[in-house]
């Protein structure tokens, strides 16, 4: 099983769940997020004086995936995600050692 | 007495009570404005400095202020002003005395409310409650006494003979807040973290842009009521069309001070900056102050216009002064202040460039004089500034313990 976190411009949000959910996967978790990438914030104008942005707002999506799931759903997020300019975000894939479905106690990819 | 007489009686007072009514609530649009344009965390001093500036105000010009601005109408604590203004002064009025001064006291308001923004986020409460007491009881007053008291200015010369003309206040109350607001800045320096040590100008951009805005809308509202009320009268044909002249020439120039600040803002910024903007209508509105009765709606709206230029540039300018003022109150009611006066010999004729000059020279070496004598004093003896790390944490908490919205802090009910 994997983890998939997605870091995504928060306007995508919908598109990247419908995407989700036409490929099958059937729970995410989304979360607010503020940070930076290699755009490292940007900088504004309030009367005429500027102030940077450091931290640029974003949103997190947390995907527990059974292994053969996990390449059309990086798909999926990839294509949905997408505009082509600077701040797209990152997709992340870590190794899930188990997961527990707490109503029923079934364990494993059952639980997903 | 005839009854017409009466009746034009009845509704000058009443007319000039509403119109003092509505500069009351600009009281309520300079307190929402500078609250937007502040920090969150200095909120509710900003309030309890508008609010209770007001109540000072009112006070001091009832104890001494309107009796050192006009010795033959009133005298100190207002005593005799009850009486009947159709017979009870040389000349017959058509309104009672307790409405003249009603309507004067809430302009004295006015004038200090400018300064609360100008010092805001790092002065302390209380030495500002103290000048207020100054400034609203001798300092406006005295300068006031020169130009609509008609008194000679310390018996050397009379701004009237000289051909000084100011309808409802451009310098006598604009000017007059901002150059007392330039002389506290100056003594009190600039916000912490505005300018950098290498040179930078850092923005501090306000809280609440919405409650800006409503101020800015409150302040246009009651503007009519600040230049329209200045006409004195309005149960005559004469009188009620210059009354309707002033109402659509003092919306035109906030129109037009808007109009002329948001493009400007726009083509410096590359957005539409609004608080220019709303700096701008305010602009408008006090560039016409000083004569709104003789320009055309034309000539009302690029005077307008105008000032909302100039208010663009001069807040860029003051900023690279590193003149810090949050919420653009030097530059808005100072700056284009003096403008509105010169700009009134183009249109009025029984004014002129000289006299305009000179009173405005007058006004402001007086108040900025007599601002910067008081904040040193102030400075020397309670302070003028917060303590760094009070900065910091915001004044509402250092000045007022409390926050103006607790829910964002851990606090246990």
């Amino acid at each position: 099983m994997k983890l998939v976190t997605a870091v995504i411009k928060p306007f995508k949000l919908d598109e990247v769940r419908e995407a989700l959910g036409e490929i099958g996967v059937s729970g995410v978790t989304v979360t607010e997020v503020k940070g930076f990438g290699r755009q490292k914030g940007h900088t504004e104008l309030y009367r005429g004086a500027e102030y940077v942005v450091d931290f640029l707002p974003k949103v997190k999506v947390e995907i527990a995936l059974t292994d053969e799931m996990v390449e059309s759903a990086v798909e999926a997020i990839s294509k949905a995600a997408a505009t082509g300019k600077i701040g797209d975000g990152k997709i992340f894939i870590s190794q899930l050692d188990d997961a527990i479905r707490i109503r029923t106690g079934e364990t494993g990819s059952d639980a997903i | 007495m005839n009854e017409i007489f009466e009746l034009q009686y009845a509704l000058d007072t009443f007319y000039f009570l509403m119109c003092g009514a509505l500069v009351m609530w600009m009281a309520a649009g300079f307190a929402m404005l500078e609250a937007g344009l502040v920090r969150s965390k200095n909120t509710t001093e900003i309030l309890t400095k508008n609010i209770a500036l007001f109540a000072v105000a009112c006070t001091m010009y009832m104890i001494c202020g309107y009796h050192v601005m006009y010795g033959d109408l009133g005298n100190f604590f207002l005593s005799g002003i009850t009486g009947d203004g159709a017979t009870g002064v040389d000349e017959p009025a058509t309104y009672a005395p307790s409405a003249d001064f009603y309507f004067q006291v809430v302009f004295v308001a006015t004038a200090m409310s400018i300064v609360s923004g100008a010092v805001a986020e790092r002065m302390k409460l209380w030495a500002f409650l103290a000048f207020a007491v100054v400034m609203t009881g001798v300092i406006y007053p005295m300068e006031g006494s020169w130009t609509w008291g008609g008194n000679a200015v310390f018996g050397m010369y009379t701004l009237g003979d000289l051909g000084f003309s100011d309808f409802a206040g451009s310098g006598i109350v604009h000017m007059a807040g901002a150059s007392a607001a330039l002389a506290g800045v100056l003594l009190l320096g600039a916000r912490k973290g505005k300018y950098g040590a290498n040179g930078s100008i850092n923005a501090i951009p306000g809280a609440n842009l919405p409650m800006a805005t409503l101020g800015t809308f409150i302040l246009w509202l009651g503007w009519f009521g600040f230049n329209g009320g200045s006409v004195l009268a309005t149960a005559s044909v004469e009188s009620a069309n210059s009354v309707a002249v002033v109402f659509m020439n003092t919306n035109a120039a906030a129109c037009g001070g808007l109009i002329g600040a948001l493009i400007l803002a726009r083509l410096m910024f590359k957005k539409a900056d609004l608080t220019m903007a709303l700096n701008g209508a305010l602009a408008g509105l006090v560039a016409i102050t000083a004569e709104p009765s003789t320009p055309t709606a034309l000539q009302a709206t690029l005077f307008g216009a105008l000032g909302g230029i100039l208010v663009v540039f001069s807040i860029v300018t003051l900023d690279k002064l590193k003149i810090d003022d949050p919420v653009g109150a030097i530059s808005v009611h100072g700056v284009v202040g003096l403008l509105g006066l010169l700009l009134v010999p183009i249109t009025n004729e029984a004014s002129s460039l000289s006299g305009q000059l000179i009173g405005a020279a007058t006004i402001f070496i007086w108040v900025f004089g007599a601002s910067a004598v008081v904040w040193s004093i102030l400075k020397a003896t309670m302070g003028i500034r917060v303590t760094e790390e009070e900065e910091f944490m915001g004044v509402d908490i250092s000045e007022c313990g409390m926050e103006a919205y607790p829910e964002f802090v851990n606090a246990k009910a």
